[in-house]
């Protein structure tokens, strides 16, 4: 009971500087936590998506469409059970900052090779019978307030006017994880304005998706399907919806990057900064320590005190920290009014949270405890008086 | 006075509890060999209260600190309790200061984090004792030095000649074979100083204990049995 008092009394005699360590390091673990939450988040999309289906885009790029004829041949290639298509529609609801995703999808076909999108039976017949027919993602509903029968219109970018759907139903992820902040309508409705109002080809999509019997086959599967368009006017890349997904995610690659990397940075200055206060403490306490070694205390004893008061200041900032981070994730999300599926603060992040407020705690302590156990007692007790 | 030169007092036949024979200490600075103790002979016996006088640098507490064992020769021999403590490693310097000497310090050198009680107990936290029984020996403890009623107090609620009554008390809480004092007055005004020097009289007279003190004040050193000057690292008269 002794070590710890003296750790604790040691620990509260500034208590400003203790105060203020304590808030650096809340501040750094809950931004350590914060910036991981969204590189989690960023991933997470990847993870949710499976590898059981395919993904068939443009062999130069997402932004060149195909030809809505490839469906029929793609359905032909063994080891597929269902194809639907979908084309990115990019429309801004009110205004830009409420950006969330919107598909024009193949109706019944599409949601078939989704299970996870559930939709009530009703509901999904009021979709699949209405022409401007729309359906969102609870998620997304619930960010707008929108209940079935709502008229939404959105603005569009890529074709432009107007566009006003009846929202026929709100669909529930079956998993946790299931993206829900999404919003689909119908292909033929896009594909037939457009053809009729602005004159274009039409009769094309961004990318197909198919559902394949055997996960296993995928990668199988996916060279038949770019074998067929092979010497087209328009090749295929084909892979997994998960490689897709994390091809995404590779293009902000740069980006996650830099925010891992400066999430550690925070922790190391931190640590810089810690370990500087440390070194102060214990230097004013050359004397004290000097006197308890005459009194016969080992080297090591002293070593402990400057390292337990460290780990402690360390692990109350750390778990402060850690709690921290639940709010300012959540008022994060609010602010930039992101509906990054996944947004939350995962076991591994708190755990690799509290490590960190560990590594600071015990490296801060490393320099002033070896030091304070070398001093020698002469030396030590000079520095009084 | 006439104690000044005195030889020790008869002892023939008994082991001395300190005995330095031929001890320096140097320092080596670059190239510079800075003598501060020259081939010194010493024998203090047990119940002895003897008080080191010399002018500021002449390397009083360098000796004071060779005897308690926490500084180390660079030559010559010194037992203290019958042991050659130059030959022991830290750890067992270590345990072997906290079985056999109290110090007491010019600036009393008590934790300011701990109670007068927390700061007399806290060579007791070395040994095996109960907490009943360190209690016990605390309360007896600052009984001796009259703050009794100071024991819950912290030090920097404490005036100074009270808080080297503290440092006191913490120098004897292991019932220690030897007491080194370096300078325990040098920061006290004259009736505190006195006050001091008494409590010290009394541990030498009713207790027993030898004490070796280091002091500038010549009415402090008339208080000892014995007086050793020191001058340029050698011992004179
Ligand atoms: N670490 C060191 N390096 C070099 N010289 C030292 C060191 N420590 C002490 N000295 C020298 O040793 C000499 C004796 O020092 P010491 O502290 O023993 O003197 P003192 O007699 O106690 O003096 P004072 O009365 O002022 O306390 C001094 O000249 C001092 O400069
Ligand atoms: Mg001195």
């Amino acid at each position: 009971m002794f070590i710890p008092l003296l750790v604790l009394r040691n620990a509260f005699r500034h208590k400003l500087r203790t105060a203020l360590t304590i808030l650096g390091i809340v501040v750094a673990i809950a931004a350590f936590g914060l910036l991981r939450t969204l590189v989690d988040a960023w991933y997470a999309g990847a993870n949710a998506s499976s590898s059981a289906r395919l993904v068939t885009r443009s062999a130069v790029s997402l932004v060149f469409p195909l030809p809505l004829s490839y469906a029929q041949k793609i359905r032909q290639v063994p080891g597929i059970t269902g194809v639907a298509w979908a084309n990115w529609f990019g429309g801004v609801y009110v205004n830009e900052r409420n950006f969330f995703p919107q598909f024009a999808i193949s109706g019944a076909g599409y949601l078939d090779i989704y299970p996870e999108f559930i939709l009530s039976e009703g509901e999904r017949k009021a979709f699949l019978a209405d022409r401007t027919g729309a359906i969102a993602g609870r998620k997304l509903a619930d960010k707008f307030g929108w209940k079935v029968g709502d008229q939404i219109p959105l603005r569009g970018t890529i074709y432009p006017g107007t566009w006003t759907f009846n929202l026929r139903g709100i669909y529930d992820g079956a998993e946790p994880s299931t993206d829900t902040s999404t919003f689909f309508f119908h292909y033929d409705y896009l594909n037939e304005t457009v053809k009729q109002r602005y004159g274009r080809a039409g009769d094309s999509t961004g990318v197909f998706v198919e559902s394949i019997v055997h996960p296993e086959d995928a990668a199988d599967v996916s060279q038949a399907i770019d074998a067929t368009f092979k010497n087209s006017l328009a090749e295929t890349l084909t892979e997994t919806e998960k490689a897709f997904q994390l091809g995404f995610v590779a293009m902000s690659e740069a980006i996650l990057g830099a925010i891992q990397a400066v999430s550690y940075i925070v922790i190391v200055i931190i640590m810089a900064v810690m370990a500087n206060t440390m070194a102060m403490t214990a230097r004013e306490r050359y004397g004290e320590y000097a006197t308890l070694k005459a009194l016969g205390f080992g080297n090591g004893f002293v070593a402990l005190l400057i390292f337990f008061e460290s780990l402690g200041i360390a692990l109350v900032g750390g778990l402060l920290g850690i709690a921290l981070t639940f709010p300012v994730s959540h008022a994060f999300v609010e602010t930039i009014g992101s509906l990054l599926s996944g947004f939350r603060v995962s076991q591994q992040t708190m755990v690799i949270q509290l490590a960190a407020a560990i590594a600071i705690g015990v490296v801060a302590a490393v320099v002033p405890a070896w030091r304070a156990a070398r001093v020698r007692i002469v030396d030590g007790l000079r520095a009084i008086g | 006075m006439s104690a000044a030169a005195q030889p020790a007092p008869a002892a023939e036949g008994r082991q001395p509890l300190v005995a330095i024979h031929g001890l320096s200490k140097y320092y080596v600075r670059g190239d510079q060999v800075i003598p501060v103790l020259v081939d010194l002979d010493l024998d203090v016996y047990a119940g002895e209260y003897v008080a080191l006088m010399g002018p500021s640098g002449s390397g009083k507490s360098t000796l004071l600190n060779l005897i308690a064992g926490i500084d180390k020769p660079s030559s010559g021999e010194i037992r203290v309790t019958g042991v050659d403590i130059a030959a022991l490693s830290d750890s067992e310097l270590a345990l072997w200061r906290s079985m056999h000497v109290g110090f007491i310090f010019q600036f009393y050198n008590l934790m300011p984090v701990l109670t007068a009680f927390g700061n007399v107990e806290l060579p007791l936290q070395l040994t095996t004792l109960s907490r009943a029984e360190r209690r016990e020996r605390v309360a007896t403890a600052l009984e001796l030095v009259g703050l009794t009623d100071r024991a819950t107090h912290l030090p920097n609620e404490l005036s100074g000649g009270q808080q080297q009554r503290v440092a006191i008390a913490r120098a004897l809480i292991t019932d220690p074979t030897l007491i080194v004092a370096d300078e325990p007055t040098g920061d006290l005004d004259r009736v505190t100083a006195q006050e001091i020097l008494g409590l010290l009289a009394r541990l030498n007279d009713e207790l027993g204990k030898t004490i070796i003190m280091v002091t500038h004040d010549p009415k402090a050193a008339e208080t000892a049995h014995r007086l050793i000057h020191l001058e340029k690292g050698v011992l004179v008269g």
